[in-house]
């Protein structure tokens, strides 16, 4: 059999595995998302952001519909591969996958595509959610498209190389809570960063998550605080760096092989 | 025609530091049924797990119908079908999903596969299950489950590393005639087991390793041919008063009416009847006191230890 045929139906396989397994579980993967976000909608949305006025020229409500969807879509693609890989290590029927011809970067692509469709899903359910309490149109769906699925790539990979080293179900937890939570809070969901003080908005700026809610602000309203070119620069240069790194883990067998 | 197996002074050390394999060489030809045998800890797993890809060997080479497991991985990988010692399969998906995916793992189109997936799940008597959760099998049904698993690719070699640990006599038995004619319809299959029964009944090569090395690899009929001894258990008809002295046997009173006879290589069973009924010991039935296979793997056992005892 051709190498290509057989990498594409075992991506097929694992593509479909994937997204029947949080299917299975939407009750746990894609069920809260959709509650978090109506409740901030409520609460900073409508309770707290009516008092607050426009920020870069929209209503608050609207200025924090793009953070919310892209921050379910981060810590979505991010959740949905590390804990299927490291179930996957832990109950240990990642060896279906290791005795089989299915070449690395398929393993790879399989796992990171299935986190970017339980970004996708999941983002499009919160869209949904904030369809209910604000009307946004979309500034330019390209942009929208193009960041979502990037940055969906980039989280599911990251996800992938944490399940890799993780050796416990504790080591699965420890990423998402102390970087990437506050990572994408101090990255502008909840405000410009034109309103921080000189120092800290230099500061913001090492902040990855930060270009990647501004652009996809500016994907769904057409306002930004960065420049879009460095924003998918960015983006792109870190999916290559980690994709490139989880290929070499997963050559090497480490976390996998003894 | 290149060797199903071929391994070539096959080292593994973990990093621990426990050398589970010390340089063990090893042919097993295409349409072999070959048993790899060893007490626990001997290295059995340790050697498939190289060859299926799971454990990262530390020297030598590995050969699998011509391909080189260093130069060709993919190609050693697709030939191969693995029932590994431990459950290894997602507790949480249901049955027939892991045996479509494995074929998808091999390249198999999903229509293709799930009409391979109900043929091998019927084989294996699972067919009924294939919609519950892995989780949910017994014991016997998740081993066969993985036998299943690891047939959907139609594999030129099947390894199985105690598949019938836990399993019933009725299932162990449908198991044996399956893998007999899984072997006779052209598959070559190694088979660890600590049932040395098993391994009689089933197997015509045989593999012995201890500590990491092969101390013993002949055709079955070879190997029970230098057994020295044999064991019988005789039930004897009346009580016995005494143990008759008969030059060239040894006989043991095991209780009142059961007699243990070894009958030496050289001796004849027969002969051994005819001394005891010149006695007057008449015996109502005889058995073998264990099987010969078994008798030969504890000598050997018993030598090994007492050569490394005397090593120390
Ligand atoms: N992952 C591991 N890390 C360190 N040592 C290991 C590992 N796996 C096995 N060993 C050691 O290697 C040796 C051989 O183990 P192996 O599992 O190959 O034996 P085995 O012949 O399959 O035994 P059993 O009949 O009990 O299954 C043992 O001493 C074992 O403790
Ligand atoms: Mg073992």
């Amino acid at each position: 059999m051709s190498r290509w045929r057989l990498s594409a139906h075992a991506f097929r396989t694992i593509l479909t595995k994937e997204i029947l397994r949080f299917s299975r579980i939407w009750l746990q993967t894609v069920l809260p998302p959709m509650v978090t976000t109506a409740l901030y909608f409520v609460i900073f949305g409508r309770l707290i952001g009516s008092r607050l006025g426009e920020m870069d020229g929209h209503p608050y409500i609207d200025f924090i519909v793009p953070g919310l969807i892209l921050m379910s879509v981060i810590s979505n693609s991010y959740a949905n591969v590390v804990s299927s890989f490291y179930n996957a290590k832990f109950q240990r029927h990642v060896e279906e996958l290791l005795i089989s011809p299915v070449p690395n970067a398929v393993i790879l692509g399989g796992y990171v595509a299935g986190g970017v469709v339980r970004g996708l899903v999941v983002g499009t359910a919160v869209t949904v959610v904030a369809s209910f309490f604000t009307d946004f149109a979309v500034h330019s769906y390209a942009v929208t498209v193009a960041v979502f699925l990037l940055t969906s790539m980039l989280f599911a990979t990251a996800g992938f190389v944490n399940a890799v080293f993780a050796n416990s179900f504790d080591d699965i937890s420890v990423i998402p809570t102390f970087v990437l939570t506050p990572l994408t809070y101090l990255g502008g969901v909840f405000y410009s960063v034109s309103l921080l003080p000189e120092v800290w908005q230099r500061v913001s700026f090492a902040n990855p998550v930060l270009y990647m809610i501004n652009a996809f602000r500016y994907g769904l309203l057409g306002v930004t605080d960065i420049d879009l070119g460095l924003a998918f620069g960015l983006i792109v240069a870190f999916i290559v760096a980690l994709g490139g790194f989880a290929l070499w883990l997963l050559d090497r067998g480490i976390g996998l092989k003894s | 025609m290149p060797p199903a197996l071929s391994l070539h002074n096959l080292r593994k050390t973990y990093r621990s530091g426990v050398e589970a394999l010390k340089g063990i060489d090893l042919d097993v030809a295409e349409g072999e049924f070959c048993a790899l045998l060893g007490p626990n800890g001997a290295g059995k797993s340790t050697a498939i797990g190289i060859v299926a890809s799971l454990v990262r060997k530390t020297g030598g080479e590995v050969h699998v119908f011509g391909h080189d497991l260093d130069r060709d991985p993919g190609g050693v990988k697709a030939c191969i079908g693995l029932v590994p010692q431990e459950f290894n399969f997602n507790q949480f998906e249901p049955v027939a999903e892991i045996v479509v995916n494995q074929a998808g793992y091999y390249g198999v189109p999903r229509r293709e596969a799930w009409v391979r997936a109900e043929a091998v799940l019927r084989q294996l008597d699972l067919w009924d299950r294939r919609t519950v959760m892995a989780r949910t099998l017994s014991g016997g049904m998740k081993r066969r489950l993985m036998i299943a698993r690891a047939l959907v690719h139609r594999p030129r070699l099947l390894i199985l590393d105690e598949p019938t640990a836990g399993v019933d006599i009725e299932i162990r038995r449908a198991m044996w005639d399956f893998l007999r004619e899984t072997n006779r319809q052209g598959t070559t299959i190694i088979l660890t087991t600590h049932y040395l029964e098993e391994a009689e009944r089933l197997c015509r090569q045989v593999a012995i390793i201890n500590h990491g090395e092969i101390v013993e690899n002949a055709s079955i009929g070879a190997l029970l041919e230098k057994l020295h001894t044999e064991s019988f258990v005789l039930d004897l008809r009346e009580p016995l008063r005494y143990v008759p002295a008969l030059p060239g046997y040894e006989l043991r009173r095991l209780d009142e009416t059961t007699l243990e006879v070894v009958v030496p290589r050289g001796r004849t069973v027969s002969g051994l009847f005819d001394g005891l009924a010149r006695c007057g010991i008449e015996v109502s039935s005889l058995r073998n006191k264990q099987n010969r296979l078994e008798q030969f793997f504890i000598d050997m056992v018993d030598r090994g230890r007492q050569a490394q005892g005397g090593a120390q």
